[in-house]
């Protein structure tokens, strides 16, 4: 550990950078296969189980466990995604229509250095958060930039000049509008009550697991304990958010074909997914980082307490692996509850979508505000 | 019919929430999350045919190895799609079963035009042409899907026969009885 905090902080900064990509990379990617195969299961199917490299054939267990989970089926939809001819319909802005995809992964990609995936504690006891860019401004830049994603999508619909494409972009727009005033109302009260009065202000996504990991009843509490309001308000917008089912408006492909990325075909609609996925995870991650405690295992007990359970207080590394290995399963956990949501609620109607966000949320979002901006007056004064 | 007016109950706030509509919904998808698939993995599983049922047409040979077909020409006739065509001929003589006089020179069922109706198989008074259980059939050009004799009678093989009636026809002629 201190090896690499003697590097150069540009080194530094090219490793932590390296490292979150080449595990965002292939979660996003096993995403696409996990959600094949968790749609398969419920609906009592086997999902993917017949592709299998050559070479893998002849190993004895591994091999047909791994064609039975769909390994390889992921490795053979990216091939034929990037192999696939790519096809620019003839009415299409050539423009708009190519930069489209690729603004979808700008948000996509650059929310999650915001987001803290880890901790670890140095030899003087201190917690420290691992991130990217440890900014006080965490969860404001989130939200900032992620709903840059819009652009992409009505980009995308315009640059189409096709009325489905046109429709979904206009029905993302609007819900994402509408959505993403009750998920910055929901987490309002959270950062209400990390700020306490004299305290100094942060809306740091890392200050809000530590608030979650003090000692006593209502310092291990997770914020889903003490917030669940809160918490329902922020995960339904984020459905709404991340264009997932039953919110997905934008693509309903019952009656919008394929919604804005309808004209879209092999690896421009390829990247359009994987952004998608991106977006998914950043959201379970902050979600998670919210109101699950982020990397403290169960409510309660914190990351140091595990840590002095386990005797690896004075080993920073394996700290460090041990918190992530937890967030990340947490993420895993709520991408799995994106995609087992998916097979269980209807699709919503447009106008339910738009009175589900105004008349219902919005309004249960300012009444939570309110509550607890009193309540937490009471308390902290 | 009396009109019987129906009593909606109003929606409970919980109802109105939709979440413990939702919480049962996951309850639901769950159960099948963890339930075996339903799926028959096809070229290695093979589906178990129930009695009855109509696969190709296909023409059987009695016990006695004996083709059963006697060329009358009824299945040929009654083919909806005339999927059907037979070249009847003799039966040559000396081979023990002269006696029965016609048989087909050529069979063939066209599997391209055949709909799987079974009036073939109904209408045969020998009992000689049968709808069984081979469902998959496949081929690269239009005249390998024509079924020809030999191929029928491979696929028919040989079922029971309880009447073995060219058989007791031929007794009854040379123990010179009145119905031969």
């Amino acid at each position: 550990m201190d090896v690499f905090l003697n590097l150069p902080v540009l080194v530094q900064v090219a490793l932590k950078g390296l490292a979150v990509i080449c595990v965002m990379f292939p979660i996003a990617g096993a995403c696409s296969m996990a959600e094949r195969k968790v749609s398969a299961w419920i609906q009592s199917r086997p999902g993917p189980n017949r592709t299998i490299l050559p070479v893998f054939r002849w190993v004895p267990v591994v091999g047909p466990f791994l064609q039975k989970l769909g390994a390889f089926q992921l490795a053979a939809d990216g091939l034929k995604f990037l192999f696939k001819e790519e096809i620019v319909p003839g009415q299409v802005n050539r423009l708009y229509f190519i930069l489209a995809p690729v603004i979808a992964m700008i948000p996509a990609l650059s929310t999650v250095t915001f987001v803290p995936f880890g901790a670890s504690i140095d030899h003087a006891g201190r917690v420290f958060p691992l991130m990217l860019a440890n900014v006080d401004v965490g969860l404001l830049a989130v939200f900032a930039v992620a709903s840059l994603g819009i652009y992409s999508i009505i980009l995308a619909g315009w640059a189409s000049n096709s009325k489905y494409p046109f429709l979904g972009a206009m029905r993302a727009s609007a819900q994402l509008v509408s959505y993403e005033l009750s998920l910055t109302l929901s987490v309002l009260p959270v950062f209400l009550w990390i700020n306490a009065p004299g305290t100094a202000g942060t809306m740091s996504l890392a200050k809000a697991v530590e608030f979650q990991s003090q000692a006593g009843f209502w310092g291990g509490a997770w914020f889903i304990i003490t917030m669940p309001v809160s918490a329902l308000v922020f995960i339904i917008a984020l459905f709404a958010e991340t264009n997932r089912q039953p919110f997905d408006m934008p693509e309903s492909e019952s009656d919008l074909v394929g919604g804005f990325h309808t004209e879209y075909g092999a690896f421009k609609w390829a990247l359009f997914f994987v952004a998608e996925y991106s977006n998914m995870i950043v959201g379970s991650g902050v979600f998670v980082l919210l109101f699950l405690g982020g990397w403290n295992p169960i409510p309660w007990v914190s990351l140091a307490t595990l840590a002095g359970w386990l005797g690896i207080a004075g080993h920073p590394v394996l700290v460090g692996a041990i918190s992530i290995l937890i967030f990340i399963g947490k993420i895993l956990a709520m991408l799995f509850f994106f995609m087992w949501v998916r097979w269980t609620v209807p699709r919503f109607r447009y106008d339910q979508v738009m009175e589900i966000g105004w008349k219902k949320l919005l309004p249960l979002a300012i009444a939570n505000l309110v509550v607890y901006a009193i309540g937490i007056a009471l308390i902290q004064k | 019919m009396a009109v019987v007016p129906l009593q909606r109950k109003p929606l409970t706030f919980a109802e109105r929430t939709y979440l413990p509509q939702i919480a049962a919904g996951l309850w639901t998808t769950l159960r099948h999350l963890v339930k075996p698939a339903e799926t028959l993995q096809y070229p290695e599983q093979r589906p178990a045919i129930p009695p009855g049922y109509r696969g190709a047409p296909t023409l059987v040979r009695d016990p006695n190895g004996r083709e059963k077909c006697v060329s009358c020409q009824l299945c040929e006739f009654v083919c909806p799609p005339k999927a059907i065509r037979i070249s009847p001929g003799a039966v040559p003589e000396g081979s023990g079963r002269d006696h029965v006089e016609k048989g087909p020179l050529a069979f063939d069922i066209d599997m391209l035009r055949c709909i799987y109706c079974g009036l073939c198989e109904e209408v045969c008074p020998e009992e000689a042409i049968f709808l069984q259980n081979q469902y998959s059939m496949s081929g690269v050009t239009r005249a390998e899907m024509v079924n020809h004799k030999d191929k029928l009678l491979e696929m028919g093989g040989t079922l029971p026969d309880r009447h073995f009636k060219w058989d007791r026809k031929k007794a009854a002629e040379e123990a010179g009885g009145a119905h031969h």
